[in-house]
């Protein structure tokens, strides 16, 4: 991901005034953040040319670019916030799977068209409202990577939105596959909005936002969209948690395999 | 050889006005809308962009592109700075190159429009004039086009798919 680029520095005066210890924990929720929208960004691309239909295959690959972009912009910040002289090929290439902060939910497998629709759904749905929030939240430079990805995301909820109402209120076929995926892939969701101790601390200072507003959103929005779909939203379901502070499924092992290949194989190849 | 003399702040615009996207190559990144500022301080030059999109591949290309524009002109000490905050929007692009857009067989963006609002599901979709007979009976085949920056169309009266330029405001 060789640059041409550098970012303004005049982005994040705020950085500065972190002491060592608030700059860490920023660094690892960040890479968290990075982590997340890398794995399923490489999720999404494995679907690039097996698409149901050619448009399909077109907008999963454009969704991956987004996160990819993002996920670029966030290394490059926690890069800076480590300050330890790690690059974001670094942070992406060369940490192990329980290094990894993502939530399980993100490096499920694709399945079928119905799964990667209703991982997406999941995702987005949380991704879009997180965003909203982070917007008046957060540190400067992290606010200015949530406008620019959140007009992306708005996107992206529109199609898995739509796609979770076709699936469920279209063929018999359509609506068992869509119903399945739910059962199986529901339970992932709860740990996007479930804060880990990381998270609770920046909270208590006022860095990322609380998790209840994001959740009553993804709430009603979940809800009017399943009502659409003719579907029912799963209830009393118990949640699994555990990526965001790396553990994980054993899939995340596999995607990084490959993912990682390159630079394991050829340390300090560059393009 | 001599040092060319201290460029001024105008003589940049003129040579990032030679610079174009490369995916639509009509487009300067004038039109485009991307260059934020320009800074010359004595023999150092700084040019602010900002990303269309995220992952858009382009953006890196274009970086180098003005470096080696100006590079050429003899201006050797260059900053481009990337800035994410205020996002772009399709507002910031210029008349001239929504025509040259609409020209090249893309439709421009119409200001105002911008689809992806999570409640609009279904909801009715913008109408697009078709770049190449005109005609305003078009269909949204997909909101996901061939670059980050594009959803495709369909016109209903000379049957050519077509990109849109997406509304991103
Ligand atoms: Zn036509």
């Amino acid at each position: 991901m060789q640059d041409d680029m550098q970012f303004a520095s005049t982005e994040n005066p705020a950085l500065a005034t972190y002491t060592p210890a608030v700059r860490q924990q920023l660094f690892q929720f960040v890479l968290q953040l990075a982590d997340t929208s890398l794995i399923l960004g490489h999720r999404l691309s494995e679907w690039c040319g097996h698409g149901p239909i050619l448009e399909q295959d077109l907008a999963m690959a454009n969704i991956a670019l987004d996160l990819l972009g993002e996920t670029r912009s966030l290394y490059q910040y926690a890069a800076q916030l480590e300050g330890q002289g790690r690059t974001e090929d670094d942070l992406a290439y060369l940490r192990s799977a329980t290094e990894y902060r993502n939530p399980l939910l993100v490096e499920q497998p694709n399945g079928d068209f119905a799964d990667t629709v209703v991982r997406q759904f999941l995702f987005d749905n949380f991704h879009y409202h997180f965003l909203k929030q982070l917007l008046t939240n957060a540190d400067e430079r992290l606010a200015a990577i949530a406008e620019k990805s959140l007009k992306e995301a708005t996107y992206h909820l529109k199609w898995s939105s739509e796609w979770i109402i076709r699936l469920g209120d279209g063929t018999d076929e359509s609506r068992r596959r869509v119903e399945k995926s739910i059962t199986e892939l529901w339970r992932f969701s709860g740990e996007l909005t479930t804060p880990t101790a990381l998270e609770k601390s920046l909270q208590a200072m006022g860095l990322i936002p609380e998790y209840e507003d994001v959740q009553a959103s993804m709430t009603a929005h979940a809800e009017r969209v399943l009502t659409e779909a003719t579907l029912a939203i799963p209830q009393q379901i118990f949640m699994l948690t555990g990526g965001k502070d790396g553990r994980h499924t054993e899939h995340l092992g596999y995607i990084l395999t490959e993912l990682q290949y390159m630079q394991r194989t050829f340390p300090g190849l560059t393009w | 050889m001599v040092a060319p003399a201290p460029p001024a702040e105008a003589h940049i615009w003129q040579l990032l006005e030679e610079v174009t996207d490369p995916e639509v190559p009509v487009l300067s990144i004038l039109d485009l809308g991307i260059v934020r500022a320009v800074r010359v301080e004595g023999e150092q030059i700084t040019v602010t962009i900002t990303p269309t999109y995220s992952g858009c591949p382009a953006m890196n290309t274009i970086a180098t592109d003005i470096r080696l524009r100006l590079l050429a002109e003899g201006y050797t000490k260059l900053i481009i700075n990337n800035q994410l905050s205020p996002a772009w929007t399709t507002d910031w692009m210029t008349k001239a190159g929504r025509e040259k857009l609409e020209a090249y067989g893309i439709a421009p963006p119409i200001d105002g429009t911008a689809s992806g609002h999570v409640l609009n599901l279904f909801g009715k979709e913008t109408a697009v004039r078709c770049p190449l007979c005109k005609s305003e009976h078009t269909h949204l085949v997909s909101q996901f086009g061939s670059t980050a920056c594009k959803a495709l169309y369909q016109c209903d009266d000379c049957r050519e798919p077509f990109d849109y330029f997406k509304c991103h405001s």
